[in-house]
């Protein structure tokens, strides 16, 4: 029942937005139909809490403790971005960016967008699973070139490209999947593609085919993910879109992406009796921290520097999950949700900010602080929480994550907090003088959408100083789920 | 029902004409001919389903050989055809092509892509597991093809033959997978096309050109 909602209604409301985006009250029926996933998702999420994990429709759809916490946050995220892309988009229609045809475009697709991530994250399908995923990049390869310009046509070309060929790798991983279950599962329905039945068998699945498929799916999926050296479409993508799409791509897209990585991680590790796909993991983790790390140093817009910084952050995730076992699982996925919170609020007060100095060149944007203190001390909370600043909950999962790197990979540990000094010194040293210098800018005609800010960092904030027990449970189940450390 | 010595001629066979595609399209300057190779490889990938379909007699390899030849043969060389003629670009053709680089990189290539499927072809147990690598080759092929293409469209073919090549790798090792995902793949495809194609006209209308060097501006100063 709820299942259905989740799914029903934002293709639904892709259907209705097609039919009615351009009208004014579009961005709210926008929102409305966010608004009911969200609730939708929190009635599945009580459910699985109370009950345990869900085998729906002849076991296509699959719910446990792992993908519900990420369908509430896409949820959660989905609807705080309609609220926030309310204002943000009519000022862009004001501003001439886009026209009604366009804003019709951008509706009903930001609703397609979350229903192929929901179905991507909720069903049992390796192969559906890939399907969604596909269809997200298509959703979206349209709206990062919404304005039309030479560099979002370029961001968007590149992106689709990019992906494109990334996930026909991951294709190739998921027929090797197919090839090796169906050995032991039989041809029969779509049993040797439900991750359920897989996982059943996973010891029995021919490791050397698994572990060549798992090389296929890593390099797919985390074109998606923007591991490096498979990042180039991330910061261009996020550039030159609309800002709430880069909110969703940054909060959402890289998340669900990883979750299927992981979701293979966990049948791969059971064949293989080796740690190479961890291995693997902390090396393409590792190597993404550090790189982004440096390029976040040569950065002059402002939307590039924070695509980086999720470049940095899903390796810092990747690299927690290389490691395994109960606390780096813990830390990973306590990091998904507070980057996907954080970064996401952080674009919610770029975008605002980006709309009152009309430019994304750093240099050119200063002073926020004096000409609007909200989003001036929205970008300046969020970035401080972005960078693992105590109390916020970043830095409780970043804690974590490098003391367990100590424990079980020493020599990781120097290296990451290296990267992580570095990033920190690039952005803090960016970000100071737009919101404290002398100010430029103008007013805006709609009144911002700041409430989305503050509620995603005070939830940050929260899951820094007090993790509630049942929510310390849930990441527990979760962290179980994943496996253990060799 | 066909005898499995005469399936194992006419899949191998057909493995041969595609790659030979394949290493056709490598060298092939002209957008235009690119597409009738594609559709060429589009025939060859349904006649080798369908030849499995009559050997095996399994129900969903019938409707996998027609819906690749619906896709493949049918629907999308339309769509590209038709795109071409109306962004006016017939004569478009690749002026910086080093055509021996590239067969040559293309043959080592292929030698690798066989011994990557070496292992796995030994464990399959379908009559067509011996045309694993050169699925893998087709693979890799269209990719550097795309690699060397500076042409929107050129690259976009390269793309869907990729995907050709992965279809028939899906159809070497385990005769295809679920319907319902061959389906989902198919439909994903044409919508990448509507997509492109809709994406050709902005790129036109902002450029000029399909030509792909104005798209590089985006970098790391």
């Amino acid at each position: 029942m709820e299942l259905a909602a989740i799914l029903l209604l934002p293709l639904t409301g892709t259907v209705v937005l097609a039919l009615w985006g351009a009208r004014p009250s579009a961005p709210d029926v926008n929102a409305a139909f966010s608004l009911g996933t969200l609730l939708a998702a929190a009635a599945l999420t009580v459910r699985v809490i109370a009950g345990g994990p869900v085998l729906a429709w002849g076991g296509q759809f699959f719910i446990d403790s792992f993908n519900v916490f990420l369908v509430a946050l896409t949820a959660l995220v989905g609807f705080t971005t309609a609220l926030f892309s309310r204002p943000y988009m009519r000022i862009e229609r004001d501003h001439g960016r886009v026209t009604a045809r366009r804003m019709r475009l951008y509706h009903s697709m930001y609703q397609m967008f979350m229903a192929t991530m929901l179905v991507a994250l909720l069903t049992n399908n390796m192969g559906i699973m890939w399907v969604a995923l596909e269809a997200a990049t298509l959703s979206t390869v349209l709206l990062v070139s919404l304005y039309r310009t030479a560099a979002s046509l370029e961001a968007a070309w590149k992106y689709f490209i990019l992906c494109g060929v990334g996930i026909a790798q991951a294709l190739f991983g998921t027929i090797l999947l197919y090839f090796a279950a169906e050995r032991i599962l039989g041809a029969e329905g779509m049993n040797a593609l439900l991750w359920t039945q897989l996982n059943g068998v996973k010891s029995e699945l021919e490791p050397q085919v698994l572990s060549l498929a798992f090389v296929f799916l890593l390099v797919g999926y985390g074109t998606k993910v923007g591991l490096v050296p498979l990042h180039n479409w991330l910061p261009d993508a996020h550039a030159e879109g609309p800002t709430p799409i880069s909110a969703v791509l940054s909060g959402l897209l890289l998340n669900v992406a990883l979750y299927i990585v992981i979701r293979c991680k966990v049948l791969v590790e059971g064949s293989l009796d080796s740690n190479l796909p961890g291995q693997m993991l902390m090396g393409f983790g590792l190597l993404s921290v550090v790189v982004a790390a440096f390029f976040l140093w040569r950065q002059r817009d402002i939307k590039r520097l924070f695509a980086y910084s999720s470049i940095e952050h899903m390796g810092i995730v990747t690299f927690a999950f290389g490691m395994g076992g109960p606390v780096a699982n813990f830390a990973a996925l306590l990091h998904m949700t507070v980057h996907s919170l954080t970064k996401s609020a952080i674009f919610f007060a770029v975008g605002h900010a980006v709309q009152k100095s009309g430019t994304q060149v750093m240099d050119e944007i200063r002073g926020l602080v004096v000409r609007n203190p909200t989003i001036g001390w929205g970008l300046m909370l969020g970035t401080i929480a972005i960078l693992g600043v105590p109390p916020f909950g970043v830095f409780a999962s970043e804690f974590l994550i490098l003391t367990t790197a100590m424990q079980q990979q020493p020599w990781a540990a120097p290296i990451l907090l290296g990267a992580l000094g570095v990033a920190f010194a690039a952005i803090i040293g960016r970000v100071q003088p737009m919101v404290f210098g002398e100010p430029s800018g103008k007013r805006l005609a709609h009144q911002p959408a700041l409430v989305p800010v503050f509620v995603h960092l005070a939830a940050v904030l929260v899951l820094g100083l007090y993790i509630p027990p049942y929510l310390a449970d849930w990441y527990r189940q979760a962290a179980q789920l994943i496996g253990a450390a060799p | 029902m066909l005898s499995a010595t005469l399936t194992f001629q006419l899949v191998n066979l057909s493995a041969a004409v595609l790659l030979l595609l394949a290493f056709a399209m490598l060298a092939q300057r002209r957008t235009v001919a690119l597409v009738d190779l594609f559709t060429a490889q589009g025939v060859a990938l349904s006649i080798s389903t369908l030849v499995v379909a009559l050997n095996t007699g399994q129900d969903h390899m019938y409707y996998s050989a027609a819906l690749t030849f619906a896709l493949k043969v049918c629907a999308l060389p339309w769509i590209l055809r038709r795109l071409i003629r109306r962004l006016d670009v017939q004569w478009e053709a690749e002026s910086r092509l080093n055509t021996t680089a590239t067969m040559i990189i293309g043959l080592l290539v292929v030698i690798f892509a066989f011994g990557l499927a070496e292992p796995i072809s030994a464990l399959a147990t379908t009559i067509t597991r011996g045309t694993l690598g050169i699925a893998l080759a087709i693979v890799l092929l269209s990719f550097l093809m795309m690699i060397t293409r500076r042409k929107a469209i050129s690259q976009v073919i390269g793309f869907l033959a990729m995907e050709n090549g992965l279809f028939f790798a899906a159809s070497s090792a385990t005769y295809g997978m679920p319907m319902l995902i061959e389906f989902g793949i198919a439909l994903d495809v044409l919508v990448a096309v509507f997509v492109l194609g809709v994406f050709f006209f902005q790129i036109r209308e902002q450029f000029d050109s399909l030509d792909l060097q104005h798209l590089e501006s985006l970098r790391e100063k």
